[in-house]
């Protein structure tokens, strides 16, 4: 399946939206500056990987994907959990880049700040996307059963 | 106070620009990968390495690393949740949350921060 960027998406979304994300990354943030000056660097560090904003993200795919389903007059409760749960299943898969780019970083940082930060999102990008790369080969390959309904759900639409 | 706010300011601006990057990408599952994005991370360690140097940010991105093995298995136990338990997402993205924090500080308790 090809990898699609898409604004039309972006009309689904409002404005408050995109606030309550702005709030709650900068919540986050700040959050792990508290806690790394209180608590020390190895316990703030641990924050720096918060899944702060999954709350907010989750539920936001999960209400357009229900939305979606209701317009068309169906009941969109399974298909919003489903979407969620797809959005969850790839930060997962995301998270082992995030482990990349904090190996990255603790690596080249004493030797560069600038390439530290370079190294790190390139780590994080390129194992995040074989990762997920790798996942829809092996599900591919093994030929897993799917259940009709998610199949029915699926079929015709960019979800899986 | 003025680093706060350049903290708030920061953070939620490179939050944003992920999660509009994650509306615009398709498949879902692909865009998923955004949920784990190093936005709140990129902040903090451009902030630390200003602050304070190199060398505590080098500490900081060590625990991170079990930060994010925590965030993977948070993941896990969200989507079990959704598929199998049938939770809505807000729900079981908060009682998920003592898994994150059971995990990161398990592992910082087992193997300890960076020297």
């Amino acid at each position: 399946m090809l990898i699609k960027l898409s604004s039309s998406a972006l009309k689904q979304t409002r404005w408050y939206e995109y606030g309550i994300r702005f709030a709650l990354g900068g919540l986050a943030t700040v959050l792990a500056g508290l806690i790394g000056a209180y608590f020390g660097r190895s316990v703030g560090g641990l924050f720096l990987a918060l899944p702060a904003i999954f709350c907010a993200s989750a539920t936001l795919v999960e209400n357009h994907e229900r939305q979606t389903k209701e317009k068309a007059c169906l009941s969109g409760r399974r298909r919003g959990q489903q979407a969620a749960a797809l959005d969850a299943a790839g930060a997962a898969l995301g998270s082992i880049g995030l482990v990349a780019f904090a190996a990255a970083f603790h690596i080249v940082v004493p030797t560069s700040i600038a390439a530290a930060f370079v190294a790190a999102m390139v780590a994080w990008a390129i194992v995040s996307v074989v990762a997920w790369w790798l996942r829809r080969k092996l599900r591919t390959v093994s030929g897993r059963p799917q259940s009709e309904s998610w199949r029915r759900s699926v079929r015709g639409r960019s979800l899986s | 106070m003025t680093e706060y706010v350049v903290r708030f300011i920061t953070g939620g601006l490179i939050v944003s620009a992920f999660a509009v990057l994650g509306d615009m990408l398709k498949p879902k599952s692909f865009a998923g990968l955004l949920g784990a994005a190093p936005s709140v991370a990129l902040a903090t360690l451009a902030i630390a390495v200003v602050q304070h140097g190199p060398q505590y940010a080098a500490a900081e991105s060590w625990t991170m690393i079990y930060g994010a093995i925590a965030l993977g298995c948070y993941s896990v136990v969200v989507c079990h949740l959704l598929m199998r338990f049938r939770f809505a997402a807000l729900p079981a993205t908060i009682i998920s949350f003592a898994v994150w924090l059971a995990i990161a500080f398990g592992l910082l308790a087992g193997f300890g921060g960076a020297a």
